[in-house]
């Protein structure tokens, strides 16, 4: 194992000046963009009983004595009338269900791709990213608890039908639309109709999802969105019980349909230290990737930072990751990466075959993209991805 | 003191503080205390009659604060110049908290010295209160209403056991004492839901905790200390009760109980109304809970010794009927 680390390239690159102050103004850029003047009246701080927001769900079944059951997620909730699914932004409204999030999202931001992070897609473009209140898990340690574990009625939200989202996106030139920051899932009729919208201005549509989600419905996403990444949060049902509120097996099978659909998948992999970090589980979660999904799927071991509900572990040591990576390496897995490690040599796309560096990154910022036509330069090896 | 001595001592002030505490325990005579009054009278052809209920409200705290007149009993329950929250349930519509009996409270309250201005009837939110026909008022010299999505949440995370959640800003910063006004009821997830899973009304994530039947999350959210501290009477509608299609309201399956339960241990009460809608179940036909999964398990969770909400034991309640 020790040979492997030290056989990577240095973890701290130095910068040159002008890379510095490039990246940093980049950022300042990114930073005061969302400021930007809207047209006004395009945006509109929500009210709870405002119609505009209130569609009737498109996966659900109507029970007796006015009870539905919600199948857009494996939790299948069943719920009474005037009540709310585990969600809380789809309602039982007289044994009809509603999402209350259409064209409602509590917050917009215009973020580079690599923060979703998706590597293997348009690198260095920026992501017009969108979310509503709610989510379908209760992670402990989730990082935006604060619109993800509320109601629409608790969080100050804004009026942005689809088209309008997608002629935003189009103005400050961001080549997809991001879908993020809370679980998608739950905004599903919205988030279908805004990447309908944004195919038509030639804007590519990307999910950012636990894929806790119900075959159906996820292949109907499919055929309207250009990537996918999910937020795997461990290889154990343990975890997923106990951490997570929510179960492994359709987390796996999404992956799979992705995959089959024909779909860009990439996963995210958040190791938590002494929680989902074990040499024997990530091993069984490299093998399962490779075996069913592809060794050319890329996977990302990110840090955990303390957060929410989960303060009590510090984050996850950098050699840990390390160790993750090597693992998932030895098992044969072509593009792994480190994230939340801003200058680790692993956020950067190395060739398979050659070695040859394709993609060289630091936080967010491309420093270098050599890759030529889909292909490595130096040994011609098609690299996968959606690169234009 | 030599290392000997010193690790002696400690060993027998140690086991001393144990067995002490062990013995306190179980040497206790402490008990919860419940009252059930029913009167038939109460409710006629589904309306409650507003004199006989004030009547019986009278007398159930009386019987509960053993006082000769209700005024004495609520003098036990607040003082003037506090503010007082009422916790109704307005999420079933028809099948919600009454007005009277609110009404009846407010009545109460004010003999007892608090200003119409410091009395907050609230739940989750404005739309659900309005549903029941009470008026959100939330400035001037009259009694106030008003849900949580007006007033706000906390900012502050409560913590206990599986739930983090934030509280009701009505609860943490605007009231001094919370009565707590649930309805008895069948839970189509929770099994029943009387005093304990009311307090769902308070938090902003309820959504979360029907897992489980809300095994341990309900008796985890009644747990945050800001409950504890500030929930001083629990009134129980039990006036139309429902044993069986809650929480939504399902006229088919009420009954009039034309009844108040009255106590300040959410946890007897909650046993105490588990057991009054599994004998109404089996009167019916109907299975216990436990058959169709979902026993109310986190009443138990809520009286164990992590949680120590209240007394679960058959012994331990001391139950009066009026």
């Amino acid at each position: 194992m020790k040979s492997y680390i030290d056989s990577l390239p240095n973890k701290k690159q130095k910068f040159t000046r002008r890379q510095f102050l490039t990246a940093a103004g980049s950022a300042c850029i990114m930073l005061g963009l969302p400021a930007l003047p809207f047209p006004k009246g395009s945006s509109l701080k929500a009210a709870g009983n405002d119609q505009r927001f209130v569609r009737e769900a498109r996966f659900y079944e109507k029970l007796s004595h006015k009870q539905v059951r919600c199948k857009l997620c494996p939790r299948e909730c069943v719920i009474d009338d005037h009540e709310r699914g585990y969600c809380g932004v789809r309602e039982n409204r007289g044994g009809t269900y509603y999402t209350l999030v259409y064209a409602r999202p509590c917050t917009y931001h215009l973020d580079p791709i690599e923060k979703k992070p998706l590597f293997h897609f348009l690198p260095g473009s920026m992501a017009f990213s969108i979310a509503t209140a709610g989510c379908n898990l209760n992670c402990k340690f989730c990082q935006n608890w604060q619109i993800s574990q509320v109601t629409p009625e608790q969080v100050d939200s804004y009026y942005l039908p689809p088209d309008k989202i997608a002629e935003m996106a189009g103005d400050y030139r961001a080549q997809s639309i991001a879908y993020t920051y809370s679980e998608p899932t739950i905004f599903y009729e919205y988030m279908f109709d805004t990447a309908m919208a944004g195919r038509q201005k030639d804007v590519k549509s990307v999910v950012i999802t636990a894929g806790f989600i119900e075959k159906e419905p996820l292949k109907e996403l499919c055929k309207v969105v250009d990537a996918i990444k999910v937020d795997l949060k461990a290889f154990r049902q343990k975890y997923y019980s106990e951490i997570v509120r929510g179960e492994l097996k359709p987390v796996l099978e999404a992956m799979q349909t992705i995959v089959e659909q024909g779909t860009w998948l990439e996963i995210v992999y958040l190791v938590v230290p002494t929680l989902n970090d074990s040499e024997k589980e990530i091993r069984d979660l490299s093998q399962f990737v490779k075996e069913f999904l592809g060794a050319e799927v890329p996977i990302h071991f990110t840090r955990f930072y303390p957060q929410y509900l989960l303060k009590n572990l510090p984050p996850t040591p950098v050699s840990t990751l390390e160790r993750c990576k090597a693992i998932a390496d030895a098992e044969g897995l072509k593009y792994v990466y480190i994230g939340n490690v801003p200058g680790h040599s692993a956020e950067n796309t190395y060739c398979p075959d050659c070695g040859q560096l394709l993609v060289a990154r630091t936080g967010f910022l491309i420093r270098e993209m050599n890759i030529v036509n889909d292909k490595c330069p130096k040994c011609g090896t098609r690299i996968p991805g959606i690169w234009k | 003191m030599n290392r000997r001595i010193f690790l002696k001592k400690s060993f027998l002030l140690n086991s001393g503080f144990w067995l002490g505490r062990k013995y306190a325990l179980a040497g206790s005579n402490a008990k919860a205390k419940v009252v059930i009054a029913q009167n038939p009278a109460v409710v006629n052809r589904h309306q409650v009659q507003s004199d006989q209920l004030l009547a019986l409200l009278d007398k159930a705290m009386q019987a509960y604060f053993d006082c000769d007149n209700p005024l004495q009993a609520w003098q036990k329950v607040v003082q003037p110049d506090e503010v007082i929250g009422l916790k109704v349930n307005c999420l079933s519509g028809t099948g919600s908290t009454h007005r009277e009996l609110v009404d009846a409270v407010v009545e109460r309250l004010k003999e007892a010295g608090i200003k119409p201005y410091n009395i907050i009837i609230w739940d989750r939110l404005n739309k659900d209160l309005e549903e029941c026909k009470f008026q959100i008022r939330s400035r001037g010299r009259q009694v106030k209403c008003f849900g949580n999505d007006l007033a706000g949440f906390h900012p502050r995370l409560q913590v206990f056991g599986q739930a983090g959640s934030l509280v009701s800003r009505i609860v943490t910063d605007y009231c001094d004492g919370i009565i707590n006004l649930p309805v008895l009821r069948d839970h189509s997830i929770a099994g029943i839901s009387v005093a304990l899973k009311n307090m769902f009304g308070a938090i902003h994530n309820p959504n979360k905790y029907h897992l489980n039947t809300g095994d341990p999350y309900i008796a985890d959210v009644n747990a945050f200390p800001v409950f504890r501290k500030k929930i001083r009477l629990t009134i129980v509608d039990a006036l139309e009760a429902q044993y069986h299609g809650g929480p939504a309201f399902q006229p088919q399956w009420r009954w009039p109980f034309a009844g108040l339960i009255v106590g300040q241990d959410r946890v007897a009460i909650d046993c105490i109304a588990w057991q009054i809608i599994e004998e109404k179940r089996k009167q019916k036909g109907l299975p216990p809970l436990k058959q169709e999964n979902r026993e109310p398990h986190y009443i138990i969770t809520a009286g164990d010794t992590e949680h120590r909400l209240g007394f679960v034991h058959k012994e331990k309640i001391e139950t009066i009927y009026l």
